[in-house]
Formats: C-alpha cells, structure tokens, sequence
C-alpha cells in the first residue's frame, strides 16, 4: 500500500500549477483532497509521476453568492459546503447530497472540485449538478472556458476536460421550488447503489419546472429529459411519478458489480427516484 | 525522487522529519515522530483508526501525504491527554466502558474532541452521524455513544462552573 515514487509539486498560485501540467502533460496530476486520487495511487492504479498539489491556491476556494448566481471554487470541501449557512438558503439540495458523501473525515478533505472532474459515476456531486445545470469553468494555457455539466460526462473517468487543464469552479443558479438528494448504499461510506437528484418548481399546483438526474446507474451521470417532461404541466400526483420513474428507468444502463445484478438495481432505482421526486414536489 | 524536509507542529511542538513525497502521514508519525497514537487499522480510509486533528479537521492520516502537511497543526491522541493527566473524553470512555479491545480508540476520541469543538452540546443522532467515520468491531457503538455525550456534559458543567 505503498504508492509509486512521485515528484510533489505545492504552486502557490494556477499559473504555478499550469506551468507544471503544461511541462509534464499526463504525466501530472492535480491532488485536490486526495481521497480518490491516494487510493488508486497507493494500489498503483493511478501511476503519477508529477503530483501537483493545489491547497496553497487560494483562487480555487471560496462560496459566492450574488446576483442570484452561486459560484463555488472547485477547492471547497464537503465540510464547507455543510457549514454555510447562505449557500443552504441558496440552494439547500447542497447540504442535503454533501450530507450523504462518505463519512465526515472524508467530508473534511474531499471537495466539490474533485468530486466533479474526477469522472468517477460513483460520485455524488455530478449528477446533482446536471440537476441544478451547472457550468464548470475550466482553465488552461489557452485560457478560460466554460462547459455545461450535462455535457461534460463523456464515460467512466473521461470528459470533457483536458489533460492540461484545471477544473477550477462551478456555477448555478440560486434554487427556487422543491428539491431532494435520495441515496441508498450499503453502508455508512460506500458509494451509490441508485442516487437520485430532484427540483421541481410548481404555480398554482402544476410543475413548470422538473430536473431529474441519477448517480451510479450508468458509466456517466444520467439527466432524464424524458423525465422532466412527463412531469412538467402534471399535478405530480401518483400516477404521473409513475410514469415519470418508468421514462427515468428508460434512460440509465446499470452494469452488475458487487453491490448487485443489474435487475436489483433497476428495482433499487425505481424506488429512489420515486422517493426524490416526492419528496421534492411536497417541497415545492 | 527528492527527499523534503516537512515542518510541522504536532501536539504544540515544532518537528522537522526528512521524508519522501510518497510517505503517508501516518507512517510518518508513528515511525518517524514515535506517536504511535494514531493506529493503522484498514489504511484504506474505512476504518478511522488513524484519524489525527489537522489545523481543526479530523483527516484520516492513512490518506494523506505527510508532504501535504507541511506547515500544518497537528493533534494526536498523545496531544490531548496523558497517563497522568487523562482529558475529560478519555476518563469518560473509561468510565462508560466505551471501549474494549482499544484499537479504535485514539482515533475515536481525536474525532469526537473536534465533534465536541464544533458542536458542544450534540444530540445523540449529532454524535452518531458526527462518528460514522470510525469503525469499532467490539463494542456495538453503545457505550462509545454514551461516553462522548457524557463527556460533552461534563465539559458543558465545568464551563458552566467556571463562569
């Protein structure tokens, strides 16, 4: 449990970091909390031989809230997010998803920078940001740009994101109307066996707005377009959740692995999206 | 690769070890500091048995660098008490039997002393999420649960007293 040797890097600002991903190219990586990146590396299934540290940098931290527009720096933790108290009248979907990532000495350490750009499906915070169509702001040598996270998934580990690029902050909109983060996993620390992230806005009782996104049930986070369209102009009742789990269920492509047959997670799905998008419409 | 030189304060006092990027903290402590507190229990970030207090966050130290603690505060369960001077946690996982074979404890009290910091007066649903990062194979939970709101309420009294 020995990782490989490595050349630490600790830029004290991102035209440091930059210039040591520019030099070694993918060779380098960013270390934000470590608690993805030090595992695969201590079983040696991430081989870096350039480790850049990004903790020093204080550009990547940081909540704002203006102009009804939520921007948090990628280097902001879990615990962070947990704790401010604005962010959780802004968008309160926040605490409630970052509440059930892995335990609270992970919570300290891992952050929303990480947990987005690492590609893994089993994290939490992508799927809840296509949910909330977030923008992740990328930086490079060439520059600044901009990608919508309902695009940036491409496959298990891979996006949008390129080699010699940093993910440097995520933008949204502050949240109005229901919402809800539904989880099951097997224990306290394990990733999703079915996650699923709700919003649904409603005047005078009718959805004008739904977002139904889900985590761990296919190699990218999934956004059901076909969800939200069943729910939108209905009164959410019975039979429209219903019909908008069974249009979900269409769209996510679960793979049998340890935490069960692809039959089981499609049984766990269908009962979590129900569950989210109740649980959101008594809130809107 | 480069050796560093890490500095680092831990339990009040300024360290300097000479280490290889790839070094866990963990190790670095326990071999190189000789705070053999902090246990390697899973050292895959499970277990909690080696959680240690970094400049106020409870950080499991199997999965850190010590490099990325340098210039970092640090606490270890020798930080907190000692033998002769037991803090209030301890003496109450002694007294509520909170504890049986011990390997979990270091790492259980170092984080329910930040959990008590930022929550003094926690409900018991507060303590258990707030621990639901270290691992006990003895006790059932129970009497660890009980210790720590029962040391929340002695520290609660004593400032109470003190005012």
């Amino acid at each position: 449990m020995i990782p490989s040797q490595f050349e630490y890097h600790r830029p004290a600002d991102m035209a440091g970091a930059l210039a040591v991903l520019a030099e070694h190219g993918d060779d380098a990586r960013v270390l934000a909390g470590g608690h993805s990146l030090i595992p695969m590396m201590k079983l040696r299934m991430a081989d870096v031989p350039h480790l850049i540290d990004l903790q020093d940098i204080e550009a990547l931290k940081g909540i704002k809230i203006a102009g009804g527009q939520i921007t948090i720096g990628a280097m902001t933790t879990q615990h962070e997010l947990i704790a401010d108290t604005a962010l959780h009248a802004a968008a309160p979907i926040i605490r409630e998803a970052s509440l059930q990532i892995a335990d609270p000495q992970v919570r300290y350490m891992g952050t929303i920078g990480g947990n987005v750009a690492n590609g893994d499906p089993g994290n939490d915070m992508p799927g809840l940001m296509q949910c909330l169509d977030a923008q992740f702001t990328l930086e490079g040598a060439e520059g600044k740009r901009t990608v919508p996270a309902r695009d940036f998934y491409e496959a298990a580990y891979m996006t949008e994101r390129d080699d010699e690029e940093i993910l440097t902050q995520i933008s949204f909109a502050v949240q109005q109307g229901g919402y809800a983060y539904e989880k099951q996993k097997r224990k306290i620390g394990d990733y999703a066996t079915a996650a699923c992230a709700v919003s649904i806005t409603k005047e005078n009782g009718t959805v004008t707005a739904a977002s139904v996104a889900m985590t761990n049930l296919s190699d990218t986070p999934v956004f059901s377009e076909a969800a939200n369209a069943v729910l939108v102009g209905t009164s959410c009742d019975t039979a429209d959740i219903k019909a908008a789990v069974a249009a979900a269920l269409e769209d996510i492509d679960p793979t049998e692995d340890n935490r069960g047959p692809v039959a089981f997670k499609k049984h766990v799905a269908g009962i979590i999206i129900k569950r989210a998008i109740e649980r959101a419409a008594s809130r809107a | 690769m480069t050796k560093q030189i890490i500095k680092m304060t831990v339990n009040g006092e300024v360290q300097e070890v000479i280490a290889e990027p790839r070094e866990l903290l963990i190790y670095v402590l326990r071999e190189k500091l000789g705070m053999t507190g902090p246990h390697v229990g899973c050292e895959t970030s499970h277990c909690g048995a080696c959680t240690v207090d970094i400049d106020g966050k409870s950080v499991k130290s199997c999965t850190m660098f010590a490099a990325q603690a340098q210039g970092a505060e640090i606490t270890t369960i020798e930080g907190l008490g000692s033998p002769d001077a037991l803090h209030v946690l301890q003496e109450s996982f002694k007294e509520h039997h909170g504890l049986q074979c011990g390997y979990c404890t270091p790492g259980m009290i170092t984080r329910a002393h930040r959990l008590l910091e930022e929550n003094p007066d926690p409900t018991e649903e507060d303590v258990r999420i707030g621990m639901a990062g270290n691992i006990c194979r003895c006790t059932g939970y129970q009497n660890i649960v009980k210790s720590i709101l029962s040391a929340a309420a002695e520290m609660n009294a004593s400032k109470e007293a003190a005012q």
